[in-house]
């Protein structure tokens, strides 16, 4: 029951928030509602069990990336969108399919995936950072050691593509 | 108990709206941010199926998902800065040279 109860104070968290970046203007407000989305998220990651990446959502998204976001959104000065005629025909045509869509998928989801619930207690953990451990450096060691490669090349790319050009 | 069910369901409604966002909006870091809202559509997933099928690679692949959404927004972000340096814009209808 209590379970219940959370799930719905967080989800609507997470879909308040996700409206608000979309109804918001400035950039800087959308950035804040993200992180109370992710925020929500990790509550609900929680709820399910998942420990380790509950963490890591708080730590990784909500901090590093969205701190990202912000400095940008600082930095570049980045003040209230323009409308313009493309961005009206998205809204008069794109949403109304969004809708269709979205409604297809929740009927489908809601008649076809067994209602057995997720049988975890609150509290009660099952991703927690040896397993994960175990199995990141075990049985996923190349596909871990590739990430790093890629994250590397991340940071290099993002150096060369942000700093000023020499003339 | 919440049935599994409920779980895929925000995911999906998280999703579609990260959609929405990048169809609507101009500001290309609200767009990023649209992006990123539909990445933690899936991890939601991801996470909601690891708890119901009792398999933790599942979230051994949340962790390799959000380890390249980072690269992404790092790589994305320094892009937007090197875009807003040579046009001073950050307006994507204003960003149209490829366009006929």
């Amino acid at each position: 029951m209590l379970h219940l109860v959370l799930f719905y104070i967080f989800a609507f968290l997470c879909v308040a928030g996700a409206v608000n970046l979309l109804a918001q203007r400035h950039p800087i407000n959308s950035a804040l509602s993200l992180i109370v989305v992710m925020g929500s998220l990790a509550v609900l990651y929680l709820l399910l069990g998942a420990e380790f990446v509950a963490a890591i959502q708080v730590i990784v998204y909500a901090g590093a990336v969205m701190v990202l976001f912000v400095f940008v959104i600082m930095l570049l000065n980045a003040g209230e969108e323009e409308h313009s005629n493309a961005s009206r025909v998205a809204v008069y045509v794109g949403v109304p399919a969004l809708i269709a869509l979205a409604a297809l998928v929740v009927y489908g989801l809601l008649h076809n995936t067994p209602t057995a619930g997720v049988q975890l207690a609150i509290g009660e953990f099952m991703g927690g950072v040896k397993p994960i451990a175990n199995l990141l450096f075990r049985d996923f060691l190349l596909p871990f050691e590739v990430t790093s490669v890629l994250i590397l090349i991340a940071i290099m790319g993002a150096v060369v593509l942000a700093q000023r050009g020499e003339d | 108990m919440v049935p599994l069910s409920y779980y895929l369901v925000l995911s999906a409604v998280l999703f579609c709206l990260g959609v929405a966002g990048f169809l609507i909006k101009r500001n290309v870091i609200t767009i990023f941010m649209s992006i990123e809202l539909m990445l933690n559509a899936v991890n939601l997933t991801f996470v909601a199926f690891s708890a119901q099928l009792h398999k933790l690679s599942a979230q051994v692949f949340v962790f390799f998902v959000m380890v390249v959404a980072a690269a992404e927004a790092a790589v994305g972000l320094a892009i937007i800065i090197a875009i807003f340096r040579s046009r001073q814009t950050l307006n994507v209808d204003k960003v149209d040279l490829l366009k006929l």
